[in-house]
């Protein structure tokens, strides 16, 4: 076997990824884990894409602290390396008496959060900001820093800035066994067993299966999965914030938000559910988000849906993350990690890099490579819109997937790049080809034959990768 | 002149506008090659609407823009119009360069998609394996693939047997074609050769309700409409087709008015839009019709652009809306311009939502019956022409243009 690393980081979804990234700036050896194909295959990519302020998280909480903290780091880390953010603000619009007074409660626990800013809405002020509200919004309260990210983008510039730093990337490889001699542990993962000094456990949904590992057993995770619908673009100038319903005790309910892309997105759901793969769409869940989303915008439910997805967030019995650390043992929990991850990613890395210091000897690099991931956008200049870059390179201005118009260079781009898309589902979250309108009935043949020219791989096996 | 789209709309505009001596023409054409859908369908069945003759979908393609080149009308291949940038200003996105595109006016003609699974809500998982005929028709034909090997096919009406002809001479089963109307919608001949000569069965009045299956499709649930009744059919591969869509966003982009009954731009009988200048023809006015009546589209709507490129006239003028009630769903053109600067000598196109026997449809306006005509039958997702000359009957201030069955004349509501 290799010569042992000083990290190992099982999982990389968003907070993995994080995590490794922030370890690639030191001096160790580091390995990321993932069972899945690629970076962020999992809760990452199927999620609401909000950037949260962590306003309403429950004051005094790990989840608060976190979210607080990766919010001010993901912003700059955003316009760094290119993450499409864009800072809408959120609307949190109160239908009945019942949920306006709820509204000062809410004001109250986002000030004891640090959230600042917040202003009430009367119902005239909100129909003025988000004319196409429907009928009967009585108050609002307005949340000026929420605002929307890209759930792809995120993992993996992160994953990116990591690889090129050093850090070893492993796919397709599922953590089944864990020995240990006290010192180094021997994680089975397929036919390379991986030996690490430390062990971070990012897993999201399997995150209780590591702990067990490690014997230990401080919570469960029970997915909680939900259903989103995303319409087109054409629905987006039918809001200009996030909106979001009053929370009640038992879930954050059902929100309208646009996304980076330029579309609109419907949900979530939530239902406990006991299989951890099971990211089907129901016609109840369905139903009930079209039934929400026609009382919130009416106009949405005309318009067209280019896709509908299930995400399964990592809940646990508890309300708070499951942040331990065992020095001891040279094991690092970061389970329990609900919704608020993609925000919260970068407060977790750092605070995973402050416990894992106390006993592991680290040093600053000297020098670090940065990143710059491709413009995707609609806030961006994309590559179809950026005329020094065709003159330069004309496969920037040959359009392969005309609704989200992605172009010929961007495929090949992300076909090389250091963490690469192994087929059309990871070109879809590098280049947004194949998520748009028309879900392949004009570009698929040609983008199978593309990819399989690019990377001299016959074309049936992206066909069968496509999902 | 401009025209957005090089299918079978566009290059009969592109041919006509040429024979009328207008004088640069010039088409943008997203694809590498210019013909529009007929390119990937690699069987006979085009032509006979307008040019009398029957062909392949790839030879009547390259016919198009050959004829649209040999008038003399420029089509620039790779270029997709990305933004408007003037009322007739559009912007290019083409490998030699992002530039602006400027005409005396301007013809949509950009076609229609087929309504994916998702646009359709059936829940399920997401596996591979789940296709429109476009995307069918281009790994098959494009890309050189077998879809899979089993195969259920949502639709049962012209294409949909397209895509049975498509997966049977490519070596996949169709296990079965589902349809939530009592029976096929498509010509008698092609529906015996799909269930005789294939054994295809035909689920009626049925709805594909789930899809199952981990990374591809194992299989799909069907539901029957009236009984409730549920069976699960093994496949690998699931081919929705036809509920066809308007690609109509860059017409919503420039702010046209749109029919809310076809989803495209509201275009009268001289396939003028709202927008001044801007014109609209074939498949983006309505969906999916043959690739023959698009053309003849395109054709007819040449005569409106030259006269308009003459005299700069023919906006301002009122428009009166036709409006249809069901069983109707929706007719194309959609509104008359006072006065049409000429008789209106092409049909319209109408849908129905139901099959009927012995109809008869009435063009009213206010009480006056402007137009009474017979149809043996009245086919959903078939092309329905109702014959034009009517209009000049139609008066500025008589209120909206009525479109009704005889037999239904006030059921449902208008549209």
């Amino acid at each position: 076997m290799a010569a042992p690393f000083d990290v190992a980081v099982i999982g990389a979804g968003v907070v993995g990824a994080a995590v490794a990234r922030a370890l690639s700036a030191f001096d160790l050896r580091t390995v990321l884990i993932e069972a899945g194909p690629d970076v962020g295959t999992g809760t990452s990519k199927a999620n609401t894409a909000i950037l949260h302020t962590g306003f309403d998280a429950a004051p005094g909480s790990m989840e608060a602290r976190l979210v607080a903290r990766g919010y001010a780091l993901m912003s700059a880390y955003a316009a760094e390396v290119g993450i499409p953010v864009e800072q809408t603000g959120a609307c949190l619009v109160a239908w009945n008496e019942d949920e306006v007074v709820q509204l000062p409660v809410i004001e109250e626990k986002a000030a004891a959060n640090g959230c600042r800013g917040l202003r009430r809405l009367s119902g005239d002020e909100l129909y003025a900001m988000e004319p196409h509200l429907g009928p009967g919004a009585r108050a609002g309260l307005l949340i000026p820093g929420e605002g929307i990210v890209c759930p792809f983008t995120a993992p993996l510039a992160m994953a990116t800035e990591a690889v090129v730093n050093g850090v070893e990337l492993r796919l397709d490889s599922r953590v089944t066994s864990m020995e240990s001699d006290g010192s180094i542990h021997v994680l089975g993962c397929g036919p390379d067993p991986i030996a690490a000094r430390y062990v971070v456990n990012a897993a999201g949904l399997q995150a209780d299966t590591i702990e067990g590992l490690f014997g230990r057993h401080r919570f469960r995770v029970r997915p909680r999965r939900g259903e989103l619908i995303v319409y087109d673009k054409m629905a987006r100038r039918l809001l200009s914030h996030v909106l979001l319903p009053v929370p009640t005790k038992t879930t954050k309910g059902v929100l309208v938000a646009p996304t980076v892309f330029g579309n609109v997105l419907l949900g979530p759901t939530a239902t406990d559910v006991d299989d951890k793969e099971d990211r089907s769409t129901t016609r109840e869940g369905l139903e009930y988000v079209l039934a929400k989303g026609g009382r919130v915008l009416p106009a949405l439910v005309n318009e067209e849906v280019t896709a509908t997805y299930a995400g399964l967030r990592a809940a646990t019995e508890s309300s708070d993350y499951q942040i331990h650390f065992d020095p001891v043992l040279r094991y690092l929990c970061l389970g329990g990690i609900r919704s608020t991850g993609l925000s919260a990613s970068l407060g977790i890395a750092e605070h995973a890099v402050e416990l894992l210091a106390g006993p592991l000897p680290m040093t600053l690099k000297r020098d670090r490579k940065k990143v710059r991931m491709p413009p995707v956008g609609e806030g961006m200049v994309r590559a179809y819109e950026d005329a020094s870059l065709i003159a330069r390179d004309p496969e920037y201005g040959r359009i392969v997937c005309h609704c989200e118009r992605v172009t010929a260079g961007e495929i090949r781009d992300a076909l090389r790049s250091p963490v690469p898309a192994r087929g059309l589902e990871g070109l879809r979250r590098r280049t947004r080809c194949l998520q748009g309108r028309c879900q392949g009935f004009y570009c698929l043949g040609g983008l199978v034959s593309l990819v399989a020219r690019e990377t001299g791989r016959p074309a049936a096996a992206f066909l069968e990768a496509l999902a | 002149m401009v025209i957005v789209g090089g299918g079978p709309a566009g290059l009969a505009a592109a041919a006509e506008l040429r024979r009328r001596q207008v004088g640069r023409v010039l088409v943008l054409e997203r694809e590498g090659e210019p013909g529009g859908i007929p390119r990937d369908c690699h069987h006979a069945g085009f032509g006979w609407p307008d040019l009398k003759r029957m062909m392949s979908g790839p030879a009547y393609a390259r016919g198009c823009a050959a004829r649209a080149r040999a008038a003399g009308a420029e089509i620039w291949t790779e270029s997709s119009a990305t933004r408007w940038r003037g009322a007739r200003t559009l912007q290019v996105t083409s490998p030699h360069g992002l530039f602006d595109v400027s005409g005396r006016a301007v013809l949509l003609a950009t076609g229609c998609r087929e309504r994916p699974r998702a646009a359709r809500l059936v829940p399920g998982t997401r596996p591979a394996g789940v296709l429109t005929t476009g995307a069918l028709q281009r790994i098959v034909h494009g890309a050189r693939e077998r879809a899979g090997r089993r195969a259920v096919v949502v639709g049962a009406e012209h294409v949909s047997y397209s895509a049975v002809h498509t997966l049977t001479a490519s070596g996949t089963e169709v296990a079965a074609m589902i349809t939530d109307l009592p029976r096929h919608q498509t010509y008698g001949p092609l529906a015996w050769l799909a269930a005789g000569r294939h054994g295809i069965p035909l689920l009626a009045q049925s709805e594909l309700t789930r899809i199952s299956g981990k990374g591809r499709v194992d299989g799909v649930e069907v539901t029957h409409r009236t009984t409730g009744a549920t069976q699960s059919i093994a496949c690998d591969t699931v081919v929705f087709t036809g509920d066809w869509i308007p690609d109509h966003e860059l017409a919503r982009a420039g702010g046209l008015a749109m029919d809310p009954g076809t989803r495209g731009p509201r275009v009268d009988a001289s396939y003028r839009t709202s927008g001044p200048g801007v014109f609209a023809a074939g498949n983006l006015l309505h969906g999916a019709e043959t690739a023959g009546i698009a053309a003849l589209e395109g054709r007819a709507s040449a005569a409106g652009i030259a006269r308009f490129l003459a005299d700069g006239a023919g906006w301002g003028a009122p428009v009166v809306p036709l409006s249809v009630t069901r069983p109707l769903v929706w007719i194309s053109p959609n509104a008359l311009g006072l006065p049409e600067a000429a008789p209106v000598d092409h049909p319209f196109v109408l849908r129905v939502a139901e099959f009927l026997r012995d109809e008869t449809v009435d063009v009213r306006q206010g009480a006056r019956i402007l137009h009474r005509e017979r149809f043996r039958a009245l086919v959903p997702n078939r092309s329905i022409r109702l014959r034009g000359g009517w209009t000049r009957a139609v008066v500025a201030d008589g209120g909206p243009v009525l479109i009704s069955t005889a037999s239904r004349p006030r059921e449902g509501e208008a549209r």
